[in-house]
Order: C-alpha cells, then structure tokens, then sequence
C-alpha cells in the first residue's frame, strides 16, 4: 500500500500535468481559458470517467475489457428505443439500460472465468454483439429523445456543472474507496499480483473477478445513459473507439496492464488529460489527424514516463535490499 | 572404451551460494564412457551439470575437454564445444515439426527461407540415428510420446556433433520399452565414442548401463568404482556418509490426540494409499527423493490439487476438502514450497500479505477493512516472528528468504490454523535463519499445533521432527522415530521404490 504524502504527490503529479495542458493551449489560444471550455470539458467528461474507473479495476485483476464503448451504444440504444418506441418512463428506460450493462459485463466476466478463456477474447466478441445488437434494436437509426433525458446532463443552474458529472465524480470517489478500504478492493490488488498465491491463501478468486466485470459492465450502461441524455438522443454508433480511450485514460493514470497496481483517482486525472488535449487542439485548430497523431504521442509519452518513474522507485529498492541483505 | 586420454578431466571444482554446494571436486570421463552420478538431494550433481553445460560459473577449480582448458560461459558455448545436457524437462516445442526441433537454432536457409529439402534429408539422418527412422520429419513434435520426444532431442544433440552428454533422470517420464529404447541409443552413442554422464536415483538402471559409478555427497567426491564391483547397498551407505550426532532425545514427547489423519490419500500415478496421522504438539517430517510425491501429498491435502481418492480427518472428524478455501475451514495451513510464486504476493506490503488469509476478520460487516486491526495484527505477528523489516507497508519483495518464509507463516498463525503443513520450509535460506526457523517450528509444536514438514534435507529433518515418514515413488516405504532412525536407513528407505522399477512397474 502506498502511503498518504507519497500518494498525494502522485497525485499532484498528475495535477501538474493537466495545469500544464491548460497553460499550454491557454497561451495558444485566447479563448480556451474561459468558462465556456471548463463546462464543455464537465460535459465531455462524465461517460468516458465511468467507464475508465469501472476499466482500471478490471486492469488491476490484471484482465481487460474491449467491450465497453459497443455496451454502452447498445445501452444507450435499448433506452432510446425505450422512450421513443415503447413509450416507457424516463426511469424505467434508464434501468432497463443499466440492467443490460450489468448483463453484458457479467457474461463477460462469467464465461472468461468459467471457461478460462482471456477477457481480451471474450470482449473482443462482445464488442461484435453489444454492436450488432445496437443496431438490430434501433434499426441502425439514430432516435431523437429530447426534454426527458437532457437534464442529466445540463448544467445546474449557478453551479456550472451537471448531475452527471457530478454523478461521475461520486463513481469515481466510491470506487477508490473500495478499492483502498474494502475487502472486495484488497481481493483485487491480490488477485492481480499473483492469483495462486490468493488461491493458497484460501481465497476463491472467482466472485471478485465476475463482479468487477459486472461492474464496468453496469459503468457501461451509466455512461450510455450519460451520452444518451447529452445528445439528447440515442446513436447505436454511439462509443465508437471509446475502449481505447477508455485504457489511455486508465494507463496514463499508471494503473498496470500486468495488473495490481493502479488508483482511480489517478485514472481521472488520465481522463482530464484526454479529454483536455482533445478540446484544446480543437481549439487552436488542429485537424482530426493532427490531434490524433498527438493524442497517441501523448499517451505513449505518458506511459514511458511512468515506465521509467516506477523502474526508478525499483531500482531504489533493490540498492537498498542489497545493503540489508546481502 | 580402453583409451586412456580422458574426454573431460575435471580437478577442485568449488561452487557455493550462501552454503557450499561443490567443494574440490574431481572427476573424469573418458571417451564412449557412461558415468554415472549418484548422491542424495542437494549432494552437488545439478549444480555440476550446470557448469559443464556452461547454465552456472564455477568459483575454482579447473577442467579440461580433450585436453583443452574447458570453461563454458554460456549454453552456446558449452554446445559449441560438444557438451549438451537433456534436462528433466523436455525442450521439445510441440508445435514445430521434428525437423525444425532438432535443427532449431541452425535452421539451412536461403535469404531467410527454410530449405526443407536440406532440412528433412538431415533430420532423416538423425533420426536414423537414435532409431526413430520410421518417423517423418514433418511430424508434429506433440504428436510424439514423452519417449520418442526425448530421443528426437537427443537426436539433435547427434546432430550438433556432441561429444560429451548429460542426462539428468532420463528415465523419469518413460515407459519401460523407451528405456530399453533409450538404452540402445546409449549403447550405440557409446561406441561412436560420445561420454555420456548419467544422472539418477534409480540404482536398477545405473547398475545395468554406467561403467563407473561416482557418488557424492556434500559436493564431494567420495568415491568412485566401477558399476560391477558395487552393490547398492554400499552406494546409499556412501551417499549418506557417517551417521551425525543424533538429535537429543525430546524432553516431551507428542502427548495430543489425532490432529490431522490422512486415509489411503490417491491421486494418479502420484501417490498410491498414502495413510498417516499426525498429533497435536507434534512434528511429523515426510523425507523422499524429489519426486517421490512429497509436494503432492501435502498439496492434496490442502485441496491445492485435486485427488482421486482418500479421506481427511481432522481432530476425529471427517473432513471434505475439494479446495484451499475448505481447508482452511478445517484449520489447515500451508507454506508452500515455492514461496515466491505460490504464497507471497512480491510487490504488495507485508501487511497486506499477512492478512491475506484473514481478510474478512479484519473488516466489518459490510466488506470496509479495519486498517488499524490489520496493522496490529501485522505488528503482532511480525514482532513475534522477529521479521526483520523497516515497515509494515514494506514490500514483501525487499525482503530477505527467510524474512519472506516468516511473513508467509505469519499469515496462518493469524489465521490460528492448527495444523501447519510445511514444504520445504528453508529452501534457499541461509544457515542463521535456517536456525531461527527450526526454532519457530519447535514452538509452533509446543502451542500444540500439529506440523508436518517436508524437506530435501534429512538432518533438518532429524533435527526438528518427532517421527518421520519415508515417501518413494508415492508410497509410504517406512516410519521411523528419534530412537530407530539414522541417515542411511532413511535414505535406503528412499530409494526403496526405485530399486527394482521394472519389477515394481508390472504390478501396477
């Protein structure tokens, strides 16, 4: 367990970064230092954040899960069609979303722990169905849904900031909480150092590795929700590509693919870094092949310098354990 | 096989770790020779292995390969100059064709395409060699038995023109005809003039095909005869050496009723109606040669393994353990062999790997851990263990061996298991914390816990243990207490279901 000042400085750390960014793209460009960009960033936000905390315990057991952005476009299909076809109240829509996240992830976590297949497969074929389902349900057509959802995501009034990002930032702080204070955390970080060990230890592994994929499984769907309510309708394209951000955000964070070891706080900051990067270069004009050349510079930027960050505090250890024992 | 020049003359080789694991050891080898190597676990014959075929550096000690100074840096180098060792475990890829194994780091291309014309021609040829010419080249290596595997690896090691070959236990995964096949092809190598060292338990074998035989013990040379003016019995006598002091007669005996009892324990092939009990207060050790099921008993035990039969009895209860969750239920603890892969978690805290196992005792109701009730357990434990640390959010990686083996026991005592099953407690620990933990056994046994240890290393045994039982080839060959034990009846006891393997393997 890291303690408190060392993990305040990991934070803040990650905090530099991101000032770093706005200082950056504030002084090349004269409004993106302005209330209008901060609130569209807290708009942005909310889908991707839920999604990458429910992705960085899943990296912790050391799995993965390419699934989410399809979970989530069928999610947010399922709740369109809901509305808009079967005329059903905004909140029976919304369960029936989340109860179809919750489904997806824990087939995913089921099967990839039942018939010990790696998540990477059994996601990678979840993608293709949530997908393809998304489309079957909706008939491939985006539906326009409107009043009903678009609160979620408006900013309330005098606060600046939306119930879903406000929603998202209590995912996130639940989640880190869990995973430093509670047993079902503590399962996690072991299962993802070494799961014979935890298996010798007398622990079964199996339920703390379904639940964390039922978990993003049900993330999935809040983001759905999240995106649905921002477009105010719902696209079965919706969450194209959104894995991949999705484990950006979680590895700039420094949460490790080798798994046990990673924090959701830091994961959120990982999201502030993407989506911050994507807005500012918008701003200053790049064009969407510059800014995803940058995006992926950024990201294995990030990654090495939390490579060679950790490989430090290592080889630190290592000089000293030879010191004590020789 | 008269010829006088040695293929390989070796003189004071020394090697240690944190003990000494080769001290001035010489031996020869003379071309188209089979040289056996014989010696109890730990006598030195791995570790001599590895540095003829270049895998370890020695300290000292030189050695000579036809003449020439001999000192291999790596396994190139070693194979390079003919000497090729075929280890215990098999180096075939299963999925690559013979042809492709036996050739694999010399693979004939043009502009990096395998010409397979030249490649099969030349497996062919090999293969001839080792009597496997009936096998084609293309087959896949899986579709082949154990047997006919270790002859295509041996028929690379033909191919690569080695003089010198090392045979650590070939015969341990063989069936009877492919040993008999394996013999011919040694017979065959020997009169093309290749020396051949061969290392094994089984004294049936090592009689029939070596033409010297070299015992050690300790890391030394103790003697060497020729293979049919010795019997086995003068063999185990010399790989045990004289008798050490025994260990002062306890002071109290074990007095507890039955803590754990074990009823014709079966698992295929691995162990045959293994049955003991152990009582509270006592130490119960489990010697055997590597191999004979020692893990495996107390893995099945633990419900690490799965078992095929047999029943589990704790304090005069039966009880069903299918998993390590179940048996710790029933207050069963194990350290298991292989610390660092299977019981510590490296890089977390020890505080979190002392709690590993009490997890839910050190949380409330509703999964929210008691942090403050872990770090007392963690101190508590650790202070009583006298593990040696600068925190308890210390990285169990940074630790010393016998520091990490603490933090692992620590574990099921906080758990308060009463019966701790013990695999090779001090592997790879040295001799100061060896010590500290024999002591902490003892004491476990005097809360009257009930102990059962398996070790490699017979005087760590004789010097803990109340009673210790013999394992050979996954029977129990024999049970001995303070008073009727000695080194040599031990270890003859060990060998016991290895003496006759042929007649042994009929039966079952």
């Amino acid at each position: 367990m890291t303690s408190t000042p060392k993990k305040l400085a990991e934070y803040a750390a990650m905090l530099g970064i991101w000032v770093g960014l706005l200082v950056m793209f504030g002084l090349l460009s004269q409004n993106f230092l302005t209330g209008a960009t901060f609130s569209s960033l807290a708009n942005r936000i909310p889908s991707l954040a839920v999604v990458a905390t429910g992705m960085t315990l899943v990296l912790i057991i050391g799995g993965i899960d390419l699934s989410v952005g399809s979970v989530l476009g069928l999610c947010g299909s399922v709740m369109g069609v809901a509305l808009v076809n079967a005329h059903l109240p905004c909140w029976v829509a919304t369960l029936l979303a989340l109860g179809i996240g919750l489904v997806a992830g824990t087939l995913n976590g089921v099967i990839s722990v039942f018939f010990r297949i790696p998540s990477f497969i059994v996601t990678l074929g979840m993608l293709e169905i949530a997908r393809g389902l998304a489309y079957l349900s909706t008939n491939s057509q985006t539906k326009y849904i409107g009043s009903p959802v678009e609160p979620m995501s408006a900013p309330i009034p005098g606060l600046g900031i939306s119930p879903a990002f406000l929603m998202a930032l209590f995912v996130i702080i639940c989640s880190q909480v869990a995973l430093s204070r509670t047993v079902f955390g503590r399962h996690l970080v072991a299962i993802g150092t070494n799961e014979e060990a935890v298996r010798l230890a007398g622990i079964n592994p199996k339920p703390a590795k379904i639940a964390v994929f039922a978990l993003l499984g049900l993330l999935s769907g809040l983001g759905g929700v999240f995106h649905t309510s921002r477009l105010g309708s719902s696209d079965p394209n919706a969450g194209m590509g959104l894995e991949l951000s999705a484990i950006a955000a979680v590895v700039i964070g420094g949460t490790s693919l080798m798994g046990g070891r990673g924090s959701v706080v830091r994961t959120f900051f990982g999201v502030l870094i993407i989506a911050t990067l994507e807005a500012g270069l918008a701003q200053v004009g790049a064009s969407e092949p510059t800014k995803r050349v940058i995006t992926g510079i950024v990201i294995v930027g990030a990654v090495i310098l939390d490579a060679w960050r950790h490989n430090l505090n290592a080889r630190g250890f290592r000089s000293l354990g030879k010191r004590t024992n020789p | 096989m008269e010829n006088p020049a040695p293929l390989l003359q070796v003189k004071g080789l020394v090697k240690s770790y944190n003990v000494p694991v080769l001290v001035d050891f010489d031996f020869s080898l003379r071309p188209g020779e089979v040289h056996a190597l014989v010696g109890s676990n730990g006598a030195g014959k791995s570790t001599f292995a590895r540095i003829l075929s270049g895998l370890t550096l020695p300290d000292r000690g030189s050695m000579h390969l036809l003449g020439r100074p001999y000192s291999p840096r790596s396994k190139r180098e070693a194979e390079d100059a003919g000497v090729t060792m075929v280890l215990q475990e098999l180096n075939v890829i299963g999925t690559l064709s013979v042809a492709e194994n036996i050739f694999l780091n010399c693979l004939p291309r043009t502009a990096g395409f395998i010409r397979y014309h030249v490649l099969h021609e030349a497996t062919r040829r090999a293969l001839d060699r080792v009597g496997l010419a009936h096998v084609s080249p293309s087959t896949p290596a899986s579709a082949l038995g154990m047997g006919q595997q270790q002859l295509v690896e041996i028929a690379g090691i033909l191919a690569r023109n080695s003089r010198l070959i090392i045979l650590d236990e070939p015969t341990a995964a063989l069936t009877d005809p492919e040993i008999e096949q394996l013999f011919a092809n040694i017979r065959r190598l020997q009169s093309e003039g290749v020396g051949i060292i061969y290392i094994s338990h089984r004294m049936d074998e090592i009689q029939r095909i070596a033409d010297r035989i070299t015992v050690m013990r300790d890391g030394r040379m103790v003697a060497t005869h020729t293979a049919t003016d010795v019997i086995p019995s003068q063999l185990i006598r010399e790989m045990v050496g004289h008798d050490l002091t025994e260990r002062n007669p306890l002071d109290a005996g074990p007095t507890g009723g039955w803590a754990l009892q074990v009823e014709n324990l079966t698992s295929a092939d691995v162990l045959h109606q293994v049955s003991f009990g152990v009582r509270h207060g006592e130490i119960l050790g489990i010697a055997g040669l590597i191999g004979s099921g020692r893990t495996e008993t107390l893995r099945a035990i633990f419900g690490a393994d799965a078992k095929d039969g047999g029943e589990i009895i704790v304090n005069g209860q039966q009880a069903t353990i299918n998993n390590p969750q179940d048996a710790l239920r029933a207050g069963i603890g194990l350290v298991p062999e292989d610390r660092k892969h299977q019981g510590l978690l490296l890089p977390q805290s020890i505080l979190i790997n002392t709690t590993l196992s009490t997890i839910p005792g050190h949380a409330n109701r509703f999964g929210w851990m008691d942090s403050s009730a872990e770090a007392a357990t963690t101190k508590d434990f650790c202070d009583r263990l006298e593990v040696r640390c600068s925190s308890s959010g210390q990285p169990v990686r940074e630790l010393s061996g016998g520091n990490q083996q603490k933090v692992v026991i620590a574990r099921w005592l906080a758990r308060d298991c009463g019966i701790l099953l013990f695999d090779e407690p001090t592997r790879g620990i040295d001799a100061a914390a060896k010590d500290t933990i024999h002591q902490l056994l003892r004491d476990l046994a005097g809360q009257s816990k009930a102990l059962v240890v398996v070790s490699s290393e017979l005087l760590e045994l004789m010097a803990v243990c109340d009673r210790i039982l013999v394992l050979s080839r996954g029977r129990i060959t024999a049970e001995f207490t303070p008073s009727t034990w000695t080194q040599e009846k031990v270890t003859q006891a060990a060998f016991a279901g290895y003496l006759d393997t042929r007649e042994s393997k009929q039966t079952t």
